[in-house]
């Protein structure tokens, strides 16, 4: 075991933990926190697999927006829940089935597999590559595009859908 | 042992605690990892302990602004006033209140903290001293002040108070809003210098600094700075007279001087970013040639930046937060997607028409398209302010016979106009 | 140097937690929570397919950068529908949002 497996395991071993609280715990907004431990151990992966543009977006896009408004969204509404019911329905145990027969079938399927080794790659340009293969006619132009309306499709939906109706 | 290098005292001191860990027999990848240690902590401290002396020089230009002395008791010039308060927060009792959340609340200033101190790690001191020359530093930079932001957000919350829930509230939509134009204007030095890089941005900056190729960019990245920092007159988070001092209300003895530590460092932060990202940063005579000249260069703009700071926290008043918000969604972002079109279109063209064009004529360029946008939008603000008062005024006015149908039920002018 | 499977494992791990997050929460955010879980997962798959199948084809991150605009776009809208629900029932339980179920 070398070292950036010791890293890999401690990490995982944050996220899953930290995962799980999100999922279980009682106070929606120690939840939210916990999340954000998520995401920040998952943007860190992200620096481990050598893509650090993909752990800043990370960083700015979940923890900067998302969990912000998800916390914003939890203080908002906390009059509708309070901490001491409960915050599962009736339907728990048989999620609790699923998850773990999904989990357990999605390993054993991953572990069958023989998977490539880690290929040596110089990754210097690969912010320049992105953004070029972003705004490349013959590469990737139109996903982007559409991502692009995407994001003014849900603003503006969002913006008619929660704003005041007058 | 390594070579003195006059021009570099940092690195030649870095190398020699390298070579003298080696003579001590320690293998070599500890010696580097006990090296970025060393390193890390220094810049630590010394982004630590500047507010020491920040906050001794806010008061004392502030006091000026305001025609009185500012500290003057403790120390010459009262240098030492900032080491006086620092005593009397340690020494005060350390509250964390009955209802609050107790890890949370005691959590939050520790983060504002780390989130301002982390931003250092890509700040460029000088030519041959960046901390973490990562080649996504800017994005990096905007990153970390999210987490500021949720550091407010969790102590407002965790206080179990209303002011301070309402502050956690204010800051939600301040700063999440005002980072929008603020990403959206750091494309301009990013485009101008083709990189994202810190250092590669202060290295652009050799002919012309990004403030000369694009002002309005520079400004628009300014003003969403103090809003990010919350201060006067974006101190809507913690405005004293409405919610008496919004998300740290409870927070006390050193708790509280940990936010005061994280806002005044967090508004040196922000002079230091102006500086490296519009200012040139290090850039000016021979900076390249004696490193140390650049640190040189470097605090003296940061500093500089900072003096304007307290200028605008000392005479600006608190703006009401509709204001707040039609400023930001109505003028910043529409400004700042315009600038950064305009640069992109200008340094495009003249990149490809004028191939042979020095750095020189590119920024003349790229000045010119910048004034008459700023021309452009005056006059559109003055056709925009000449409507409105037409509006307002021209029911008082009765010989205006065309304003009669601008009045509608419930606006102010409507009112004069049946009184008439 | 860190095998494939176990940023694959990982990922499912991270997946199945959100499914369970989705499944088993009352409070609507608490479900947006999982969803934003497994969109996660989604992306610390991509991302180490990218980089230990084609480092050298950018189509992986492209891929990533599509996931993330949609997590954006996804989380703007549930919680807006959220705040609406709530402004109108004064509640964010999902059991409690049935009107057009049969």
């Amino acid at each position: 075991m070398n070292l950036s497996q010791i890293i890999f395991l401690v990490v995982g071993a944050v996220t899953i933990i930290s995962a799980v609280l999100v999922v279980t715990l009682r106070n929606l907004v120690h939840s939210a926190l916990w999340l954000i431990v998520t995401l920040f151990s998952v943007a860190v992966l992200f620096v481990l697999l050598e893509a650090g543009f993909m752990a800043v977006v990370q960083v700015v896009l979940y923890i900067g927006a998302i969990a912000i408004l998800i916390i914003f969204a939890m203080m908002l509404t906390r009059r509708a829940m309070s901490d001491e019911a409960s915050q599962t329905n009736g339907q728990w145990p048989a999620s609790l089935l699923i998850a773990a027969a999904a989990f357990v079938s999605l390993a054993g399927l991953l572990n069958a597999n023989a998977w490539p080794a880690l290929p040596a790659a110089d990754l210097s340009g690969t912010v320049r590559q992105l953004g070029l293969a972003l705004v490349n006619l013959n590469a990737f132009v139109l996903p982007f595009e559409v991502a692009s309306v995407l994001l003014i499709v849900a603003l503006v939906g969002a913006i008619y859908v929660a704003g005041e109706k007058r | 042992m390594p070579e003195f290098n006059p021009g570099n005292v940092l690195i030649y001191l870095y190398q020699l605690l390298g070579w003298w860990l080696g003579t001590l027999g320690i293998p070599a990848p500890i010696v580097v990892l006990i090296q970025l240690l060393v390193s890390i902590i220094s810049v630590g401290a010394f982004a630590l302990l500047l507010p020491i002396f920040t906050i001794w020089l806010e008061r004392k230009v502030a006091g000026r602004f305001q025609d009185r002395l500012g500290p003057n008791r403790v120390g010459p010039y009262g240098l030492f006033q900032s080491f006086a308060d620092v005593f009397k927060l340690l020494t005060k009792e350390d509250i964390t209140p009955a209802g609050a959340d107790k890890v949370v609340f005691n959590l939050a200033p520790m983060l504002t903290v780390l989130s301002v101190v982390t931003i250092w790690a890509v700040v460029p001191f000088a030519s041959t001293m960046v901390g973490a020359n990562i080649n996504v530093g800017v994005l990096y930079i905007v990153a970390i002040s999210g987490l500021g932001t949720i550091s407010i957000m969790m102590g407002g919350w965790s206080s179990n108070n209303k002011f301070a829930l309402l502050g956690a509230f204010r800051t939600a939509a301040q700063l999440v809003a005002y980072e929008v134009p603020m990403i959206i204007v750091l494309l301009v030095p990013v485009m101008l210098a083709g990189s994202m890089g810190v250092q590669d941005i202060v290295n652009a900056q050799g002919t012309a600094w990004f403030i000369v190729m694009a002002p309005v960019a520079g400004l628009i990245f300014f003003i969403t700075s103090i809003a990010e920092i919350g201060r006067a007159p974006f101190d809507l988070l913690e405005a004293e007279s409405e919610i008496v001092a919004g998300f740290h209300i409870e927070y006390t003895g050193m708790k509280f001087g940990m936010w005061m530590l994280g806002e005044f460092l967090h508004a040196f932060t922000i002079c230091v970013l102006t500086a490296v990202l519009f200012l040139g940063g290090w850039q000016g005579p021979f900076a390249k040639e004696v490193p140390v000249l650049g640190i040189v260069y470097f605090l003296l703009k940061s500093f500089g930046m900072y003096f304007i700071v307290i200028w605008v926290r000392s005479t600006f008043p608190r703006i009401r937060i509709d204001h707040l918000h039609a400023f930001n969604w109505k003028v910043l972002v529409p400004v700042s997607l315009a600038a950064v079109v305009l640069t992109a279109l200008v340094d495009k063209l003249v990149t490809t028409y004028l191939p042979g064009a020095g750095d020189v004529v590119r920024a003349t360029a790229l000045l010119a398209a910048n004034v008459i946008g700023v021309l452009a939008l005056l006059g559109i603000f003055r056709q925009g302010a000449h409507a409105e008062r037409e509006r307002l005024e021209g029911g008082r006015d009765a010989s205006h016979g065309e304003a009669a149908h601008h009045d509608e039920p419930g606006e102010p002018g409507a009112a004069h106009a049946s009184a008439h | 140097m860190v095998p494939l499977s176990w940023y694959l494992t990982l990922a499912a791990a991270l997946f199945c937690i959100g499914i369970y997050g989705v499944l088993a929460r009352r409070n609507a955010v608490a479900v947006l929570m999982g969803v934003e879980l497994m969109m996660n997962a989604v992306i610390v798959n991509l991302v180490a397919f990218w980089r230990y199948v084609q480092p050298t084809a950018i189509g992986g991150q492209v891929f990533a950068v599509i996931v993330f605009a949609v997590a954006a776009a996804e989380a703007s809208v549930g919680l807006a529908l959220i705040i609406s629900i709530y402004r109108r029932r004064n509640s964010v339980v999902a059991d409690d949002m049935s009107l057009m179920k049969w």
